[in-house]
């Protein structure tokens, strides 16, 4: 399972990537693999403001709906139109190409919430054993 | 105390434990519900061939001088017209003219008739089976020790027509034949559940093992894939077939699911023809529509059908289709909304969506065209 050292995650399954003026979020290898048949994504609006652990965008597979969670507050800066066109790119490329949507943070001290790939590569084994 | 379930397995459970399925609880049932891809196996039905482990399914025999007159009795159909070796997708229906359960009834003897029942309601449909026996006739449920596969897709009929001694590439849509090699009510069928062509097998578990093991060990069977009931349902809605339970249930009446082909209301006398007579002459509330998005999230059971922000109707199945690469779903409507291109609006997390109401199916099979040499396998018959 691939977990990207340089970035970070949270317990519901989004990496994060710090970038110079906002983060970038998708969802895990794991996550993708769980959903499997990503067929339609739901992405907030440019602008719209996002809090910590509530609900930013919407992934549907084939068999149901799942939330995808902001993993800091602030305010959504871009959207990844192609993911929103092609949502199989969630399952071919999550950590490039289907990427969802960045958020320029408003309080950049909620990153330190977040998780290095290690403790998160830990969460996985035993959510799955 | 924490309460236990244990699941009930197929004889092939194991095998799609090694092919790494996910499996799903259904019905009580330990059932795959995808070994790699929902939408890799819907297209390998619609392309080539999928493989199904549909055991779950009851499989009843009704039998004895008195058997015809029992389903003509309990089914819309007329089953006295239902000829040998011949097959009948029919309704039951309770007092109310509600439907009990959708089933297909193969006349496999003069007065054999094997009965299969949705996995759901196959005790309750034994019980009733039992209770309205008329004449000679016996009703039991054979279904321990044997399996049904479904085979469907376009490669289908040559694949078991080389692995079976038995009619295969022969046989008419709804027909019935014994395989006499795999034993007594060992039969095949061209029936399915998926729109595509393809037929559905009944035989004793060891067969069904190996006929299991010969379709998918073969490398030269390219394309070919095991299918979980993810697909199965993907497949049905784009072939705009119902589902009982989530279609249609006891309070349906076959008249508002879209069933009325196969409801014989001539015939003398049947349970529920007095409901279905009434309802005829008064008309139905609510009418079964297929509807398409140009794009957008996938229809999901419950959700709302509204026109001018009035609820006309309620989803009852949808999906996305790998074929059309659209939404697709299908439910309930006030019959003046049953129109091809009558547009309703679905309401999806606060966002709306047009939906245009199409006739039912969304996809169906061009007719059988001349495989490529590639595609077409040599096997060895099972014997």
């Amino acid at each position: 399972m691939q977990i990207p050292a340089e970035l970070l995650y949270t317990k519901t399954h989004e990496w994060v990537k710090r970038g110079a003026n906002d983060i970038v979020v998708g969802i895990t290898a794991h996550a993708q693999e769980e959903l499997r048949d990503v067929v339609f994504i739901e992405l907030p609006k440019i602008g719209k403001s996002v809090k910590q652990g509530e609900p930013a965008a919407v992934i549907e597979s084939v068999k149901a709906a799942f939330d995808i969670y902001a993993p800091v507050s602030g305010t959504i800066s871009r959207i990844n139109d192609a993911v929103a066109k092609s949502p199989q790119l969630v399952n071919q490329d999550c950590y490039g190409t289907g990427w969802l949507f960045a958020i320029s943070p408003s309080s950049p001290d909620e990153l330190s919430a977040l998780m290095p790939s290690g403790e998160y590569a830990k969460q996985i084994q035993v959510e799955t054993h | 105390m924490i309460p236990t379930t244990t699941l009930r397995q197929t004889a092939l459970h194991e095998r799609h434990r090694q092919l790494g399925a996910k499996m799903t609880d259904f019905h009580g049932w330990d059932m795959p519900l995808y070994y790699t891809s929902i939408l890799e196996e819907h297209r390998a039905v619609r392309q080539a061939l999928g493989l199904f482990d549909i055991s779950h399914m009851g499989q009843v025999l009704v039998k004895g001088p008195g058997a015809v007159q029992t389903l003509n009795r309990l089914m819309v159909s007329d089953i006295s017209q239902v000829g040998q070796n011949r097959a009948c997708y029919t309704l039951m229906l309770n007092e109310h003219g509600g439907i009990i359960d959708d089933l297909i009834i193969y006349r496999i003897g003069e007065t054999d008739y094997l009965v299969i029942v949705n996995c759901g309601n196959r005790t309750t449909d034994v019980e009733w089976l039992q209770a309205h026996r008329q004449g000679e006739t016996t009703v039991v449920d054979i279904s321990q020790g044997r399996s049904i596969l479904a085979v469907q897709g376009p490669l289908a009929s040559r694949v078991l027509e080389q692995l079976l001694d038995a009619k295969v590439a022969g046989l008419g849509r709804f027909e019935i034949a014994p395989i006499r090699t795999m034993g007594p009510e060992a039969c095949i069928a061209r029936t399915g559940y998926t729109g595509s062509d393809g037929f559905e097998l009944f035989l004793p578990d060891h067969h069904a093992q190996r006929l299991w093991d010969a379709i998918l060990s073969d490398g030269k069977l390219r394309g070919a894939l095991p299918v979980g009931l993810g697909a199965r349902d993907t497949l049905r809605v784009e072939a705009g077939l119902r589902l009982y339970g989530t279609d249609m249930d006891t309070a349906t009446s076959p008249f508002e699911v879209g069933l009325d082909w196969t409801v014989a209301i001539n015939k003398p006398d049947f349970i529920g023809k007095p409901v279905l007579v009434q309802q005829k002459q008064d008309g139905v509330s609510r009418k079964f529509v297929g509807f398409e998005l140009a794009q957008g999230p996938v229809p999901r059971t419950g959700s709302e059908l509204t026109v001018d922000g009035r609820r006309v109707g309620t989803v009852t199945s949808g999906t996305f289709s790998p074929i059309l690469s659209k939404p697709l779903g299908m439910g309930y409507v006030e019959p003046a909304y049953t129109k091809s291109g009558t547009i309703l609006t679905l309401t999806v997390r606060a966002q709306r969506y047009p939906a245009t109401v199409v006739r039912l199916p969304f996809w169906k099979a061009d007719k059988p065209a001349a495989l490529s040499a590639a595609a077409s396998p040599t096997l060895e018959k099972l014997s």
